[in-house]
Parts: structure tokens; sequence; C-alpha cells
């Protein structure tokens, strides 16, 4: 991957509820509390952390629908924090949000055609409505839904394809970055994958540059290039996916590792690390954030907040005094115990879900 | 440790699907609708839980899950079901669902629930206190005080800080994972022999779920209590499971010991469940998709409910295919399972 930055925050601030009419103590939410990160152009960047660490937060400022406290916000080369009329929309044509609700993030009396048709109106005028129409079937077809679905609404259709419907409407003036909050969080198993599919053909075929949110650190893994963990408002671990899920540095990342439910984990007959719970935005701990919760913390960490460093190898920063000293902790081995007939079982079953032809070699149990 | 070594284990502890451990709940065929639907929305599904046992009942939202649930309970709105048939059978007593719930002095007291949304169960007006102490009174009777000392204990049970206090706090002022502990102290408060817990972690962060998930199997280890655990995550399952019925379109597909059913799935539904999960040891590539999308329960196929999404499906799938037993009681219904024997895929 290219040193390309697209999109990059250098000590991104958002706080809700300060500067209130009140006088005297006014709670203040930090929900963004100093995040520095930078995505690169055609990459797949991922942020990742328990609810309430100010994911959606940094998204919306990400994509400027919300103001930073403080920090600063270049995208493709210019300083975007303060962009206003022209500027402003100019980034929202090249940036564009996904939502994670499929059913609440599309407008009910508008048609599909009309929904994603609507971005282009705005952002591409000069286009003819039969122009239009044409476009619009050819998204609808890019996300696989059909041309003759432009003239249905969003209640017609499953959770899968609104969100495919979402994708569409996201595409429609060519972004070249697509910011996506949980984009599959609300899907089921089986229709999640088909849209984490989709999500990676386009941003291979189009040259995409992707940031996705989500908690499931399954699909994390599956879809990103690189990773940023958050805490509290701040990023305490980022780097290659790779370096992120088999050298985790940060306690809170390794934690978040040993607590995904799976036969390895029981095998290995882990025990859930107590950690409590997490302390409110609004009265952060000080010093380390997650000292109130970390099993490794020392009198350090009560005072003094460690700066996001980077390790020796290439592309991977922690954010713990005791990076260096913390072992790296194992994912225990996938315990896979498959006979040869079930993995022949999973092949033929990939291979006939990816277009094979199926023969049934008893036809007999085919009568009916 | 091996999966066949955890089995073994599992058997020799008395444990899961091993035929040892005294059955403490069965329900034999159970088929329902609601008014007007054209179709069961819960079709022929029966269910055995053990001392000890965590079953696990996975699917997709609304393959029948909750409402298998609720039909044990005996919570169904009852003029707007039809239970065309099923049995329970449940400490001693047998109960005609067609006809008869179960005792409602057993609902609550031998056999509890936590419900998917925590916030709908536990009343806004009362103190976490009051409202555990209630279902102790309810059942065992005693005085306030005593209820309220078993309130206490419970609250600390199931790893609540400061339980004293918190029984004077009301629901809107604990987060999400110590409302679901609230929730699983209230329903353990009578000592149930059965817990039924619909999604108990699916609302919660992965470092709260896996504190929950520990707390369940301590439990079921220190009381023997049974539990039947509903999921739509593969990886719930195989972290906490004994045994696993894996649902679709309101069928049971594939059931059986939970070893057997991941390390040799046999229903097509199972496998393409497995493979559309997206896998740490895996990354990137594309993932195996289970087409299309589920049937409204009026659109529903005749026979085989999974062959209008089936690579494998052949107009016999229009005949409902038998649960069969493949031994140790590892059941799938499938015209043409194995798959390796009975097709090829030429790519
Ligand atoms: N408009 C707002 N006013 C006040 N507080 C807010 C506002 N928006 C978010 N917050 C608070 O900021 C913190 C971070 O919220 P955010 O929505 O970014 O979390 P998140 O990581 O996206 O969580 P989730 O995983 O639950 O979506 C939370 O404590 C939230 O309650
Ligand atoms: N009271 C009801 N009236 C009509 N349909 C219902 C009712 N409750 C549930 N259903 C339907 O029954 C099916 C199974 O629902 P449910 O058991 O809640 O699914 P899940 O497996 O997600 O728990 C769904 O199609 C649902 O819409
Ligand atoms: S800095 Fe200290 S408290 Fe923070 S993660 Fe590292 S060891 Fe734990
Ligand atoms: S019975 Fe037929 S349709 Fe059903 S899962 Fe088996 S092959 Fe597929
Ligand atoms: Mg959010
Ligand atoms: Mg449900």
């Amino acid at each position: 991957m290219s040193d390309d930055v697209i999109l990059s925050a250098e000590g991104l601030v958002k706080h809700f509820g300060s500067g209130g009419g009140l006088r005297g103590k006014r709670r203040v939410v930090q929900a963004v509390d100093g995040v520095t990160l930078s995505v690169r152009r055609g990459e797949t960047f991922a942020i990742v952390g328990e609810s309430g660490c100010g994911k959606s937060t940094l998204a919306r400022l990400l994509m400027r629908l919300l103001t930073p406290t403080a920090g600063a916000i270049r995208f493709d080369g210019r300083d975007v924090t303060d962009a206003t009329g022209r500027d402003l929309e100019a980034l929202r044509r090249d940036m564009q949000f996904i939502f994670q609700d499929p059913f609440s993030s599309l407008n009910p009396r508008m048609t599909v055609g009309k929904l994603v048709g609507e971005p282009l109106e705005v952002h591409a005028p000069e286009l003819s409505r039969a122009e239009r129409r044409d476009r619009v079937a050819a998204l609808l077809r890019q996300v696989g839904l059909r041309a003759e679905h432009a003239g249905r609404y969003p209640h017609e259709f499953s959770g899968g394809q609104r969100q495919r419907i979402g994708i569409a409407r996201a595409l429609a003036c060519g972004p070249k970055v697509i910011i996506g909050d949980e984009p599959v969080s609300a899907l089921d198993v089986s229709v999640q994958a088909q849209v984490i599919n989709l999500l990676g053909d386009l941003s291979r075929d189009l040259g995409l540059t992707l940031v996705i949110i989500a908690h499931d650190l399954g699909v994390i893994r599956h879809m990103s290039d690189r990773v940023a963990v958050m805490y509290l408002g701040r990023i305490v671990e980022t780097g290659t996916a790779d370096a992120v899920f088999s050298d985790p540095r940060h306690p809170y990342t390794q934690a978040l590792l040993a607590s995904i439910p799976s036969p390895e984990a029981r095998l290995s007959g882990r025990k859930a690390m107590v950690l409590g719970e997490m302390p409110s935005p609004s009265a952060p701990p000080p010093g380390c954030r997650f000292h109130t919760r970390c099993p490794h913390a020392q009198a350090v960490c009560r005072t003094d907040a460690p700066p996001l460093s980077a390790r020796p190898e290439a592309d991977h920063a922690v954010a713990c005094h005791f990076h260096d000293s913390l072992a790296a902790e194992a994912r225990p081995a996938a315990a896979t115990a498959q006979s040869e007939a079930a993995q022949a079982r999973f092949a033929l079953y990939r291979a006939a879900t990816e277009g094979g032809a199926v023969t049934h070699l008893h036809p007999e149990n085919q009568e009916t | 440790m091996t999966r066949s070594e955890l089995q073994a284990e599992a058997a020799a502890s008395g444990v899961p699907g091993s035929g040892q451990a005294a059955e403490i709940l069965r329900l034999d065929r159970l088929s329902l609708r609601f008014r007007g639907q054209r179709a069961d929305v819960v079709s022929d599904v029966s269910l055995r839980v053990s001392a000890g046992e965590i079953l696990c009942i996975v699917g997709e939202s609304g393959c029948g899950k909750s409402v298998t649930a609720m039909a044990v309970m005996g919570l169904l709105p009852e003029n707007a079901t039809q239970i065309s048939s099923g049995t329970l059978h449940f400490d001693g007593e047998t109960v005609d669902l067609r006809r008869a719930r179960l005792p409602a002095h057993l609902r609550g007291n031998r056999i509890a629930m936590i419900f998917q949304e925590p916030m709908t169960s536990l009343n806004p007006a009362f103190t976490i206190g009051d409202q555990i102490a209630e279902t102790v009174l309810r059942h065992r009777g005693g005085s306030r005080a005593e209820a309220l000392d078993r309130a206490c204990e419970m609250l600390e049970k199931v790893g609540i800080p400061s339980p004293r206090q918190r029984l004077r706090e009301y629901p809107h002022q604990l987060s999400g994972g110590m409302r679901q502990r609230v929730m699983i102290a209230m329903a353990l408060a009578n000592d149930p022999q059965i817990l039924i817990a619909d999604e108990p972690t699916t609302a919660l962060d992965v470092t709260i779920q896996a504190q929950i998930l520990d707390l369940i199997r301590g439990l079921r280890r220190e009381t023997g209590m049974g539990t039947i655990m509903i999921t739509h995550d593969l990886g719930v399952v195989g972290e906490i499971a004994d045994s696993v019925a894996v649902m679709y379109g309101g069928q049971v597909v594939e059931q059986g010991p939970v070893a057997d059913v991941f390390d040799n799935p046999q229903h097509p539904y199972t496998i393409g469940l497995m493979s559309a999960v997206p896998r740490l040891d895996s990354p990137g590539g594309r993932l195996a998709i289970v087409p299309g999308t589920v049937p409204t329960i009026d659109a529903m196929p005749e026979g085989c409910r999974f062959r209008t999404r089936c690579a494998f499906a052949t107009p016999g799938c229009a005949r409902r295919p038998a649960l069969a037993d493949l031994g140790g009681g590892h059941l799938v219904a499938c015209h043409h399972a194995p798959l390796e024997t009975n097709v090829s895929v030429r790519a």
C-alpha cells in the first residue's frame, strides 16, 4: 500500500455540552479527545471499540457533519476543517456515508430510483432525465439489484437489499471515500457476507477508499488493511490489520481479542478478563484512560497519559507505557478438527454457490 | 485439548448430549402459527435439555427462536396463537400445548426466562431490589427482609459490585451489561431447573459478553440447571453450547452435540452459515454466501423450506426431509446429505 494519504486527522477533539448557558459545572462529554490518524488512498481502514467510545462521532467529524472543537482534518491535500459553501459541497460529493440502519436511513416515501438519483440531481445537474435514469440503472446493477427495482419503495426490500440501496446512493456521484458506520451490523450472517463481498468488490474495482466502523472483530479482520482501536475518545493502538491482530500490544486490544467467543477460546479454557465497567466519557480517568480496567496498570499510568508511540516494526503504534515489555498475547490456534469429508463438503458448498454446475449422483433421491 | 477430548470430558462429567444426565425438559413436535398466517412459524420442533446442559438454538432473525421459547414458557398471546401440535414434559408434568399451558406457578420459579430486550422486562418505576424481592416473595413466601437478602445474594453472585447499594437503584441507572446481570439474578433467584435466555448478550460489547457467558457457564456448573440459550452468533454457540439446534424458517434443520455439528456439519444451511462468518484466521478474499434472502412466512415453500436458497435442491426437496439420526444424536434434515457422497460440482 502506498503512502498516499487521502484523509487525515490531526489532534481531533469533539466535546459535547460545553459552552452551554448554564453557569457552574456543566458536564462535558469528551466524545473524541485528541485523535490523529491517516487513511491512505484505496485502502480499507477500520475503527473499532466498545459502545460509546466515540467511533460515530469520529466518523461524523471526518465527514464534516460535525464541527470539531479542536484539531484539523485534511482531505486530498486540502485543509477542510473550516470548509464552507462550495468547498463543503465538493467534500460532500467526494465523501459519502453509509448508515448502520438500512430501515430508518432511507426516506420511505421516495422510490428507489429517486433515492439513488437524488445525489445526482444535486451534484450532477447537467445530466438529462434519461441520462440520470440510465445512471441509476447502472448503479443498481452494480450493487446487485435490478434496474426494475427503481420503481419500488424501500419497505418492499429486505434489510440486505436496503443496505445495497444505501450503497448505490452513496456511489451515485462517484465519491473517493465511503465511510460506513456499522454498515453490516444490523444484517444476518448470510446477508452480511453478501454485503461484505459487495463492499470488497467495489473498493477493488473502483479504487474506493473505505473507512469502516464495526464492533465485530471478525468483520474488521476480514475487510480491513489497517485498523485503529479506540477507547474513551482516543486511539490506543493502530497499524496494519496483520500487526494489530497477530501482535496486539495494548492491553485493551488484547482484552478485546481475548473476548471474542469461539470454540477455540473455550478449548483453551480462557477466563474472561474481569474488566469491570467502562468509565463515563464525561469523567474519563486521568493518565492512561484505560488504567481503571487494566490488569497491568502501574502508578505512572494513573498520572501520565501514554503517547501513541511507533513500534520498531513497520506501521504499528501503541499508546501504553509498557507496550515493549508486555508480552504479546497469542490467540489460541484454530482447533479445526474437521474431517476430510467435512472439508470436501465446504468445498462443494463454495463451488456450488459460486456458480458451479451441480450433478446429483444418486438420482433416486430426487423423485417427488 | 481437541474437540473429541472435550466431548469425552463432558460425557465423563455427565453433562451434555452424552445421554447420561437426567432429562429435565423435553418439547415434542411443536407446530404453531399466528392467526391469519398461511404457514406455521414454528414447524415440528423438538428439543431436549438435561441437567447441567447448555442447549443453544441458533438461526437468523425471524426463524422462530423466540416464538419457540415463548411457547415453552406459555407466554404467547392466547387468542392470536394457533398451536396445532406440541407436548411439553417438565418437572413431572406433561402438558399438551394445544389446549393447556405450563402451570403458572412453575414460571419464574422452576423455569425462568431472560428476555431479548432487558428494558422491556425490568420495570423502570421500581428499584432493582424490589423487583428481585418480588419474584422471591411470589414463589417462596417469607418476609420482605429475607427476600431482599436473597436479592442481595443474587446480585453478588452475578458479579455486581456493592450489591447492597445497587438494590436501591433503578434500572436506568445501570449500564446495559449490569442490567443483563440483574435480569440473570432475577431469573435465578428461585433456583430454577431450566433457564431460557433469549439473546442475552446480543446488545452487549464483546468484553461484557465474555463475562456474561462465563457467568452462565459457572452457574450451570454450580447449580446443575439446564439452559436453553438463543443466539444468532455461531461464535457464542461454539464457546458455550453442549448441544445445538440450527433453525431455518421455523424448522430445525440440524441438531446434536456441538462438536459433531461444528466438525461435521451436514445441512447445506449449516454449512452456508459457517462459511459466511468472517474468520480471524483467514482474512481477505470473498466470503462464501447463502444466496438470496429468507422468504416471508406466507411465501415459505412446501417441503424443505431452505430449497429456495439451496444450491443442491432438486424437485424431490418439495417433500419435507425427516430429521435423520447419523448416530450419537446428531440429526440432519436434508435429502442430499452428506453432500460429498451425493453430489459433484464442476466449477
Ligand atoms: N450530540 C451529542 N450530545 C452529547 N453527547 C453525545 C452526542 N453524540 C454522542 N455523544 C456521546 O459521546 C460519546 C461517544 O458517542 P459515539 O456515538 O461516538 O459512540 P460510538 O463509539 O459510536 O458508540 P456505539 O458503538 O454505541 O455506536 C457517548 O458517550 C455519547 O453518549
Ligand atoms: N405475535 C406475533 N404475531 C405474528 N407474527 C409473529 C408474532 N411474533 C412473532 N411473529 C413472527 O414469527 C416469526 C418468528 O419470530 P421470532 O421467533 O421472534 O424470530 P427470532 O428467531 O428472530 O427470535 C417471524 O416471522 C415473526 O415475524
Ligand atoms: S499505560 Fe498502563 S494502564 Fe494504560 S494500558 Fe498501558 S499498562 Fe495499562
Ligand atoms: S433437502 Fe434439498 S433443498 Fe433442503 S437442504 Fe437438502 S438439498 Fe437443499
Ligand atoms: Mg456509533
Ligand atoms: Mg428473537
